[in-house]
């Protein structure tokens, strides 16, 4: 139950790219067709369910105060969380490489589709925001996957959703200085104000 | 040459803002701009870590392999945005715990990485450095401007200074909790953009 609320809470409460506008320069410029924004969405599941947990492991057995006790006993003041962001990025930027690998040998019309948006995603702030946050609301590996996937899903809905609206939005008069980055802004912030309305809800 | 080195200072203030019109750097950006503090301390830091990127990388651009490039940069930005959350963590704690993971996510700011790539992988470090100043003050206007109208709307303060008395503490002014939320920095920026491309019609967009 308790995993189901984190699920919920992260993918519509505090959706990444509308509550904490995580993501938001590959949310603004992958988000003019559907099909693109679906794919880097999926990859942006994809590496969040992955990179979140081991970030977590990362977190509890070796920078945090005391967490290298495993090796020796003699550890148990070296505190490295000072390193956290260094190795946050750099296990994000192995792992997207380790993917894309993956992906490109077992399944290459996969690959054909979302292989372009992986080297993008290693830049992507959701990434290292979901880290971030896991570090400092103190999950368990459990809570730290089903944050990683709830996050990478509520990010999906938002992009999808605004890359629906901006295929219709070309056939509407837009005022000339407002086309093209201020209008999609605007939209955005009407999705966000819809969004609110999941505020609140607990399981 | 003086000309030069005005134009990179200047264009990112306004035809050429890293925000509005290059779109980099908006996650952190709209974040932090609840209080126009937190904005002014986030746009320090970021102009701490842009500057240092932008020179030591443009001291480093011969001799990093292009295949590794992007690994390189990220491990130079970490460990300058790791100096910036050490410094504001000693001398100002309470903002930096109000920027919580904002500070951190300097790394993944597209302004940092993006400003590294398209010029100081081509220029030399002088250039850089006012690329990186131009680019950090045209970030900063952006973010001051934002967080003024969202504090003074939000919660009738500015700077934590009370100018406006809201209703809760027994003064006259309904503060308007759409500027507070996420929408409302979402609307902002869009009307910053609408604003600035009405006055300078050649940065406007076909569609």
């Amino acid at each position: 139950m308790e995993l189901l609320n984190i699920f919920l809470k992260s993918a519509f409460v505090e959706n990444m790219a509308l509550a904490y506008f995580l993501g938001m320069c590959s949310f603004l410029a992958v988000s003019k067709k559907v099909d693109t924004a679906l794919g880097l969405g999926l990859a942006v599941i994809f590496v969040l369910a992955v990179t979140t947990p081991i970030n977590n492991l990362v977190y509890n057995y070796l920078l945090k105060e005391g967490a290298m006790t495993w090796m020796s006993p003699g550890m148990a003041e070296v505190d490295l969380s000072f390193l956290g962001f260094i190795a946050y990025i750099a296990v994000i930027a192995a792992m997207v490489q380790i993917v894309e690998m993956a992906i490109d040998k077992f399944s290459p019309t996969l690959y054909a589709s979302l292989g372009v948006f992986l080297p993008l995603i290693a830049v992507n702030c959701a990434i290292l925001g979901a880290s971030l946050f896991m570090v400092q609301r103190d999950y368990t590996l459990a809570e730290s996957t089903v944050f990683g996937l709830g996050s990478g899903v509520g990010w999906l809905l938002a992009i999808v959703a605004l890359a629906a609206i901006r295929e219709r939005l070309i056939y509407s008069n837009v005022p000339k200085p407002l086309r093209g980055l201020g209008i999609t802004f605007i939209t955005t912030g009407l999705m966000a104000l819809g969004f609110q309305i999941f505020g609140g809800i607990q399981l | 040459m003086a000309s030069e080195n005005k134009k990179i200072l200047l264009d990112p203030m306004h035809i050429n803002n890293p925000i509005t019109l290059q779109v980099l750097g908006i996650c952190s950006a709209l974040a932090v701009t609840t209080k126009l503090e937190t904005a002014f301390v986030m746009s320090l830091a970021l102009t701490f870590v842009l500057v240092l990127s932008n020179v030591v990388i443009s001291l480093i651009r011969n001799k990093i392999p292009s295949s590794i490039r992007i690994i390189t940069q990220l491990a130079i930005i970490a460990s300058l945005v790791i100096v910036a959350d050490q410094l504001l963590k000693a001398f100002i704690y309470d903002v930096s715990k109000q920027l919580s993971v904002f500070v951190g996510l300097i790394i993944t700011n597209c302004i940092v990485m993006g400003r590294a790539e398209a010029f100081a992988m081509a220029n030399p470090p002088g250039k850089s450095a006012i690329d990186g100043l131009g680019n950090s003050l045209g970030y900063a206007v952006i973010l001051i401007v934002v967080a003024f109208f969202r504090e003074l709307f939000g919660s009738g303060k500015i700077f934590g200074m009370t100018i406006m008395q809201t209703v809760n503490d027994g003064g006259w002014y309904p503060p308007n909790g759409l500027m507070v939320m996420s929408p409302g920095a979402f609307f902002l920026i869009g009307f910053i953009i609408w604003f600035q491309r009405w006055i300078s019609p050649e940065i406007q967009e076909e569609n």
